[in-house]
């Protein structure tokens, strides 16, 4: 265990009763001063992760620690997290200053500090004069800016955020996550972000973990998790992917919707039957001839910032290019792309392996992918 | 217009139950209180009404309808809290509501039983070696039968407003360093003080003008103003009495009815 790391995970399984567990066996490690996200679908065991720090239930099985001490029996109460949460749980018999101070008040702190506190904490959320408002009189925004003040005025070392922004219309939660982003920054604390929204985690994270049937799948940057999908599920849920069944003919050469096609991977068995990845946005329209692949145009919708074109090849297989260039429905059109957008994935691969393989790739080209 | 029409109509029932139940008998009852025994227009009432006998009576009124009110809470508060941690809270607090579909009066001939020289109680005191005790006709045997008999009517909006609570804010204490006794002291309390004040007026009303079972329970020992009220309409045939002393009861429910006025406040 390093000096950097402030919360470790080992081997932690969380069962309600007899029912099948909703965290299978769940280790990881989450570095001081970062901002992590937990990214998943609804009830893939992501919130119950961050129930865990924050001490509201307890793990069946494994070790959680927190600076080195293992916390599994220590209260809510005596924890050093404080956390966000989805509907705020704003107190509606106090007003935002009392909503905010109520840490602090439990603490016993003087008055004159708490006063300095709260004042501080507001104006860090630009909520600067709003103290003696009732939070019935405070809109979605604001109420979790005072859900955040109210957190980070007790100095925790970490903040837990439980879909914070899944409340607010869209053009708030883009506002919400630049401000949450930059709060980060400036506190210097850990964040741990709860959220299904693979966008806000991508925009926000320095790591991110995707989680699917209470594992994680993956654990990476943003820039890692989306380049290198590690399994289908993790391919399909960030970020939108043309996935097809291909085989590894041999090193760098693979094989798929029954053509031979140059790829970066190595290493992999002869024959070995995976799954292949070509990112929407790496598929470049070109004429017949010119194209690797040959397709008709089924469907095109314009995104504002490109056109989804939606075309199907002779095998019927559904191919997504995102293009900056529109195309004509109909019309046969040739998709060109790089060796470096095929992305080749093992079955079954566990995180371990999929990362010495990458590694491997490093060694072999130094300047590669 | 037709729409103004029919919308007139459906008020008639509503107007006509106003005026006949509530607005005619608070009329009479100000009117009869202004004739002394003889029928003649007097203030004499009123005057008699603030001698010792009668503020005495009312003190012992209010006296006893806070201690039935004050005990009931502390009874249905922990009980309520208890019942809404409980699985299936919607059984139990059905068993505890029933009883109160009992007739009052049957309740206390049930008690008359118990506590009687020869009731069960007795019967259990004198096993473990105590001894009969004189149980009937005592301040506790009031108090207790009339606890007994306004708990549920405390229990339900405690639970209720326990109920609608959000645990999640729960959490968000817990989150925020708070022991359970601080959870509670300042989080569960001041958000169920609703239900606390409507329990509390739904019981200290009624207790205010308790007048069977001052006679039946506690053998007119205890006697207050709803005792003063039936006497005098019953016994006495001093009707203006008995009206004078019913307006300063409608007075000091309103009075009460507003104190513990619910102020709604949050989300």
């Amino acid at each position: 265990m390093t000096n950097g790391v402030i919360i470790q995970f080992n081997n932690v399984t969380k069962q309600y009763d007899n029912d099948p567990p909703v965290l299978k066996d769940v280790s990881f490690e989450i570095e001081r001063g970062k901002f992590y996200t937990l990214l998943g679908p609804s009830g893939c065991g992501k919130t119950t992760i961050l129930r865990l720090i924050a001490g509201f239930t307890e793990a069946s099985e494994g070790e959680i620690f927190f600076n080195e001490k293992k916390i599994n029996d220590i209260p809510a109460n005596k924890r050093q997290v404080n956390t966000v949460f989805q509907d705020y749980a704003l107190f509606p018999h106090l007003n935002v200053f009392e909503n905010v101070a109520f840490g602090l008040r439990i603490k016993k702190l003087k008055n004159a500090e708490i006063e300095q506190k709260v004042r501080e904490a507001l104006s860090f959320v630009n909520l600067k004069g709003y103290e003696t408002r009732e939070i019935r009189e405070m809109s979605g925004g604001q109420r979790q800016r005072v859900a955040i003040a109210r957190a980070i005025v007790n100095e925790p070392e970490v903040i837990l955020l439980d879909e914070p922004l899944s409340a607010l219309d869209l053009k708030l939660r883009t506002e919400m996550q630049y401000e949450l982003r930059e709060l980060q920054r400036r506190l210097g604390i850990t964040f741990i972000f709860v959220t299904h929204d693979q966008e806000e985690a991508l925009a926000m994270s320095d790591e991110i973990f995707v989680i699917d049937k209470g594992k994680i799948q993956q654990s990476g940057t943003p820039t890692d998790i989306y380049d290198e999908p590690i399994n289908r599920f993790v391919a399909d849920f960030i970020g939108e992917s043309n996935i097809v069944k291909g085989r590894m003919i041999a090193d760098y050469r693979v094989e798929f919707v029954g053509k031979e096609f140059e790829c970066v991977d190595q290493g992999l068995n002869e024959n070995e039957p995976v799954e292949i990845v070509i990112r929407p946005e790496d598929m470049v329209i070109t004429t017949l001839e010119h194209g690797k692949l040959q397709v008709r145009v089924d469907s095109q919708l314009f995104r504002g910032v490109h056109y989804e074109i939606c075309c199907y090849d002779k095998d019927e297989n559904e191919w997504l290019v995102h293009s900056t260039k529109k195309a004509n429905v109909g019309d046969k059109i040739g998709l060109y792309f790089d060796a470096e957008a095929i992305h080749v994935m093992r079955h079954g691969e566990t995180e371990e392996e999929f990362d010495r393989r990458l590694e491997a790739y490093t060694d072999v080209e130094p300047d590669g992918k | 217009m037709e729409n103004k029409l029919s919308r007139n109509l459906y008020m008639v029932p509503y107007v006509l139950w106003i005026v006949l139940f509530v607005i005619a008998p608070i009329f009479l009852v100000v009117y009869y209180s202004f004739f002394d025994i003889e029928g003649n227009l007097s203030f004499i009432n009123y005057q008699k009404f603030f001698t010792p006998v009668y503020l005495k009576m009312t003190f012992s009124s209010f006296w006893y309808a806070f201690l039935i009110t004050a005990i009931s809470l502390l009874i249905a508060y922990p009980t309520a809290l208890l019942l809404t941690k409980t699985k299936h809270k919607q059984l139990w607090l059905l068993l505890i509501i029933v009883p109160s579909w009992i007739n009052l009066l049957l309740k206390a001939y049930a008690f008359l039983g118990i506590f009687g020289t020869y009731g069960v109680t007795n019967s259990f005191l004198e096993v473990i070696g105590i001894g009969a005790q004189q149980i009937l006709f005592t301040d506790f045997s009031f108090v207790f039968v009339s606890v007994y008999i306004f708990i549920p009517f405390m229990i339900l909006p405690i639970f209720n407003s326990l109920n609608e609570l959000n645990p999640t804010l729960l959490d968000a204490a817990n989150d925020l360093g708070a022991s359970k006794w601080i959870t509670f002291r300042r989080v569960i309390f001041p958000l169920t003080m609703d239900g606390v004040k409507s329990g509390c007026q739904v019981v200290f009303i009624p207790a205010l003008s308790l007048f069977m079972l001052t006679r039946l329970i506690a053998g007119n020992r205890v006697i207050t103003l709803g005792t003063a009220i039936e006497q005098h309409f019953l016994v006495t045939r001093d009707w203006g009495m008995g009206s004078t002393i019913a307006v300063f009861l409608i007075i000091s429910m309103f009075l009460i009815m507003i104190v513990t006025g619910t102020r709604k406040r949050g989300v």
